[in-house]
């Protein structure tokens, strides 16, 4: 298979190659576990993408079968039909900006996640407040000084700065490129991040050198106090190391793309070995108020300008990952402050609105999306906005449990109130599972198993939230067969395999205290 | 060099910092990219004494304010720019008040009762010695209450100009070993802030604290001790590395006219059976002078003639003429600097009988002081960038706290002096502080890989949590910071506020764009920070105040992180 693109697979022989590596079917797979492993001991990276200005979500993740309806709502920006990129198992239902075709190989390669309707309640709808809000992790009505990564990066390096750094953590516990330190990062007691405040500044460390200064008295002396402040930055001598014992090898970086050239800097420290689990990068423009297309062709513009750059700069982020051989621990996810309104507007761009898809790239996303498409009235008016699915607070929850591993009782400490049901956009939980002992206590054996058409299944709920998963063997979620809240006792739920095709999966009950997993076979 | 490196044996300082003395030259950053000589080929300026005649603006006033105070402020700027710089320079000298501060006060009654009648919150400095705790704690207070007055001066340059007396005529509280003695010291350093440097010259060696320090209360007779004797002449006055210099003969005879001096409560008495009854031969230098003895209490008028012989040399004028060029505008003196500056201010001076005034005046109002050239170019020290933290974002400490909880705080931030490298009243030696002195590194003393840091943390902490001391926790307040600015909803006037405020050089277009877009959470549009400023200022909720302190606190710790903010 070739390096430089992700090759667009068939749905049916998705289940079998993941990205050029064919793997088995079977749960006791030796590459699973060995992939379990090695993520385990070398540490997760998760790299957020911050879009900032609000991203318009439904042109960049359209939904085809309301089309008819947005060409009426949308006939000044609308990309024409056939323009879209339909993403596989979808029905052709839902396709993506025809500028993402890198992201679209890469999601029928397996690689990528998309959950629809993300937001919260009672949206806001100005940037910096939206802004805050997904940073802290917070409710709309919620003031919180602390970034939600932040508090994760405190429960899991107690006590930081003080002892920091040490043999165990020798790196930066954040790395933030671009100016100021993001919120998202700031602990309870001090900011878990390190920013590297632009791209010069990361080659002036790796070089040795400091931003050129005039040739006066002042200038001698700024160049002192910028070599001291160099090199007195706590982490200068372990990014100046990772990143002399990595050079990028993709040659799928574009250039003038900002992002690119962060996510560059990125692949590198990460090869060179830094165990810094969290990097913040980010690209503006998204405010599309005005102009968003062109007039003339819809596909092109401002709106897909910055889409293709996403999708370049994500693509080559990943396939350099992969020649460097760091992408199975490697995540990355993309958000916004909201997504736009429906209705375009006269100035050919969009308004401030709601909800919107948040994007999950690596090798251990769940392929495939999560939630529905929108289904928009022909009465929808320009005020209307879309309808959330999913609390982006529960997105964050399945980060911190299905990549993170946070221990489910620190998990109040860091998002308020604590998500129990969370979308399965990691494959590492089930990846985890697969491992697992079922526990007949709390997670029966089907019965009958194998399956032809319907089985029971018995669990126990501790009288919370409950959600029992049915997964492929991949860990992408084929089914929701129960959720919501179970008084405490046993409860049964019948399962009936229509739709599902023969083969080995997976269920997997989640509540509160618990996590249990079996597996099934299904047989025609 | 003849410096006091022994302590006194009971030194109660040293054992407040539990931590090993940083040693800079063993660090290898500093060692790495500090001077090996005095900058060479970098663009200096050929600007003379002559006043000053270029615009009067902003930026020149805050360059004067920075240099002359221990930090600026809106207030006073707005003050300056309505002057014009020479009446602006009249201002800060002629606006010291007349009448010395309050002395400092017990605000240890709490940790040591005093023995010796000084009721809590009454001044101490009359009072008898008591025992070492007692004098313990009032060393501490009288440090505590120093910093005070640097961090509550109003708009004039007392304190700076105490501070470099203090560095010029060095002793440290700790050897001095009576915080009675170390008070009146400073006080008369006060005194003579721009007062005549022979008279002061001739108070210092008579000053009870100097004479303890290089031991002039025990040169006897019959044992001269020739410590203050040197360092009278290395030090104070005609220096070292003239074309021609003074002799170990004149050190000898300088000790022997200055034995007989003891110390008494509050000052110094002359006792002539002390007194060395030779005649004192000096060196060609002084151009073989002889002091004569003189018999009984006239013994004392011996060392009138020892400082008026010192000062017939020229170079006492032109070696104070340097140390102020240093303190005030930068330190490398190049021949050009030497012929044009340093000469004609030691003229200044003699021609004005060595009144300080005079020439501090001349250098302030000059064309060279103001030249962009000699701009930014110092290092701020550790007491410039602790108080200005506090004066120029308006942080202040209540009147209303008691006593003790104020020294509580003077105490904190002089204590986080001397963790940068500055314990004030308490220089590591008679030479004072490396960063006035020492070549080639001069300024560069400051800023190491153990002081950049703890700066940082200094003002990262006062945009986040605060410091906490006396009781109460201080920080900056960015919104109330912002509203200084004449158009704080603009987010580029807004940026440029700052930057003028707390750089000393001025940012690139790019540089300020990448500031801006903290403000705007990384967007284009300029009115989205309008009308974030404006909610808040309609209606002050906490959500529009939040918007506002989540931007400007991050813009501003990233501002004062840069290697511009440790400028002046």
């Amino acid at each position: 298979m070739k390096r430089d693109e992700f090759l667009k697979i068939g749905g049916a022989t998705l289940a079998t190659i993941i990205g050029g590596w064919p793997i088995s079917t079977y749960a006791s797979n030796p590459l699973l576990d060995s992939i379990a492993r090695s993520a385990q001991s070398s540490g997760r990276v998760l790299v957020l993408i911050q879009l900032n200005g609000g991203n318009d979500g439904l042109n960049t993740l359209i939904p085809l079968d309301q089309y008819a309806v947005l060409s009426n709502k949308r006939s000044n920006i609308l990309v024409p039909e056939s323009s879209v990129l339909s993403l596989s198992n979808t029905g052709k239902a839902t396709g993506l900006h025809p500028a993402m075709s890198k992201i679209r190989n890469m999601y029928d390669a397996g690689f990528v996640n998309i959950v629809q309707g993300v937001s919260y309640p009672n949206p806001d709808l100005s940037h910096f407040r939206a802004t805050d809000i997904w940073l802290t992790g917070s409710a709309s009505n919620q003031y919180l000084d602390t970034g939600w990564l932040g508090r994760y990066l405190n429960e899991t390096y107690a006590g930081f700065p003080t002892g920091f750094p040490n043999a165990t953590m020798p790196d930066p516990l954040a790395i933030q490129i671009g100016s100021g330190v993001s919120p998202v990062c700031q602990g309870p007691k001090a900011g878990m991040g390190m920013a590297i405040s632009d791209i010069n500044n990361f080659y002036n460390i790796v070089n040795g050198t400091v931003e050129p200064a005039p040739n006066t008295p002042a200038g001698h002396e700024l160049t002192f106090i910028r070599f001291v402040a160099q090199q007195t930055q706590q982490y200068t001598g372990v990014i100046k190391a990772a990143a002399q014992s990595a050079k990028n090898i993709s040659i799928l970086y574009p250039s003038g793309n900002t992002l690119s050239n962060q996510l560059k800097i990125v692949a590198r420290l990460i090869a060179g070995g830094l165990q810094t689990p969290l990097y913040v990068v980010s690209m503006g423009g998204f405010d599309t108020h005005a102009s968003q297309t062109e007039s003339a062709d819809h596909t092109i513009g401002t709106h897909a300008t910055l889409l293709q750059r996403l999708s370049e700069a994500v693509n080559a982020f990943f396939d350099d990952c992969r020649l460097l051989n760091v992408d199975k621990r490697v995540a990355a996810m993309t958000f916004s402050e909201f997504g736009r309104r429906i209705v375009s507007n006269g100035s050919g761009g969009t308004d401030h609105g709601t909800a919107a898809p948040v994007l999950s790239f690596g090798y251990a996303v769940n392929p495939g999306l999560i939630g529905n498409n929108p289904v928009i009235s022909a009465n929808t008016t320009s005020k209307d906005n879309l309808p959330m699915q999913l609390d982006y607070r529960a997105l964050y929850a399945s980060v911190l449990s299905d990549w993170f591993e946070l221990d489910s009782s620190l998990m109040a400490n860091v998002l308020f109130p604590s998500f129990q049901n969370t979308p399965a956009v990691f494959r590492k939980s089930s990846v985890t599972g697969l491992q697992e002992n079922g526990d007949d206590e709390v997670l029966s054996q089907n019965y009958p198993n194998p399956v032809r058409t319907t089985s029971s299944i018995d669990f126990y709920s501790d009288g919370t939230d409950a959600t029992l998963f049915l997964l492929d063997t991949q860990g992408r979620l084929v089914d929701t067969l129960a959720k919501g809240v179970y008084l405490e006792g046993k409860h049964t739920v019948e399962f009936n395999r229509s739709g599902i095709s023969a083969g080995v999966y997976f269920y997997r009950l989640i509540n509160r205290k618990t996590k249990s997993t079996r597996k099934m076979m299904i047989v025609d | 060099m003849g410096k006091k490196d022994k302590k006194s044996p009971l030194n109660p300082f040293d054992l407040i910092d539990p931590e090993p003395l940083y040693n800079y030259r063993a660090d290898k950053v500093f060692t790495q990219y500090t001077n090996k000589q005095l900058p060479q080929n970098i663009a200096r300026t050929s600007s003379t004494l002559a006043a000053y005649a270029g615009p009067w603006t902003r930026a020149a006033v805050i360059h004067l304010l920075r240099r002359t105070t221990f930090g600026i402020s809106s207030e006073d700027i707005t003050l300056l720019l309505s002057l014009s710089p020479g009446k602006a320079v009249d201002l800060l000298i002629d606006a010291i008040p007349a009448a010395p501060p309050n002395p400092p006060l017990n605000n240890y009654n709490a940790i040591v009762n005093d023995t010796t009648g000084v009721l809590p919150d009454t001044t101490w400095v009359n009072a008898e010695y008591g025992d070492g705790s007692i004098n313990f704690q009032r060393m501490m207070s009288f440090k505590a209450w120093w910093f005070s007055l640097m961090l509550e001066e109003k708009l004039n340059m007392r304190e700076k100009m105490v501070l470099f007396w203090h560095n010029h005529f060095a002793t440290e509280v700790a050897a001095v070993g009576v915080a009675r003695y170390s008070y009146y010291h400073n006080a008369l350093l006060r005194k003579f802030a721009f007062g005549n440097f022979k008279s002061l010259v001739k108070a210092v060696t008579l000053d009870p604290a100097m004479l303890r320090y290089l031991n002039g209360d025990k040169n006897t007779a019959n044992s001269p001790d020739e410590n203050y004797a040197r360092e009278l002449q290395e030090l104070f006055t005609v220096g070292t590395g003239n074309p021609t210099n003074y002799t170990q003969g004149d050190v000898e005879a300088a000790a022997k006219v200055l034995t007989g001096w003891r110390t008494t409560f509050t000052s110094s008495s002359f006792d002539p059976k002390q007194h060395s009854t030779a005649d004192k031969q000096f060196s060609s230098f002084y151009n073989n002078t002889v002091i004569k003895y003189q018999t009984g209490v006239d013994g004392a008028l011996e060392t009138h003639e020892l400082i008026e012989m010192i000062f017939k040399k020229e170079e006492a004028a032109k070696r104070i003429c340097r140390s102020l060029y240093r303190y005030f505008v930068y330190y490398a003196i190049d021949d050009n600097v030497e012929n044009t500056i340093i000469i004609p201010l030691a003229q200044t001076l003699v021609s004005n009988n060595f009144e300080i005034k005079p020439v501090v005046s001349q250098l302030l109002k000059s064309a060279h002081f103001f030249d962009v050239l000699n701009q930014g170019c110092y290092i701020k020290t550790p007491l410039d960038f602790l108080v200005g933290t506090f004066k120029t974002f308006g942080v202040s400490i209540q009147t209303t706290l008691s006593v003790e909880n104020r020294y509580k705080v003077f105490n904190y931030l002089r204590g986080y002096g001397q963790t940068l490298a500055l314990d004030l009243g308490d220089p590591p030696n008679v030479a004072g502080w490396p960063a006035f002195h020492q070549t080639p590194e001069f300024y560069q003393a400051w800023i190491n890989s153990n002081t950049l840091p703890k700066r940082l943390i200094f003002t990262d902490t006062m945009f986040g949590n605060g410091i906490n001391a006396g009781g109460t926790t201080f920080k900056i307040d960015a919104i109330v910071f912002a509203k200084q600015c004449s158009k704080p909803e603009d987010p580029n006037i807004l940026i440029d506020f700052f930057v003028e405020l707390l750089l000393a050089l001025p940012l690139s277009t790019e540089k300020k764009t990448s500031l801006k877009s903290i403000l705007l959470s990384n967007q284009a549009t300029d009115s989205y920070w309008t009308i974030a400023w404006f909610d808040y200022i309609g209606s002050p909720s906490v959500s529009n105040e939040n918007i506002l302190r989540s931007r400007l606190n991050p813009l501003l710790i990233e501002l004062t992180r840069l290697a511009e903010h440790q400028l002046a």
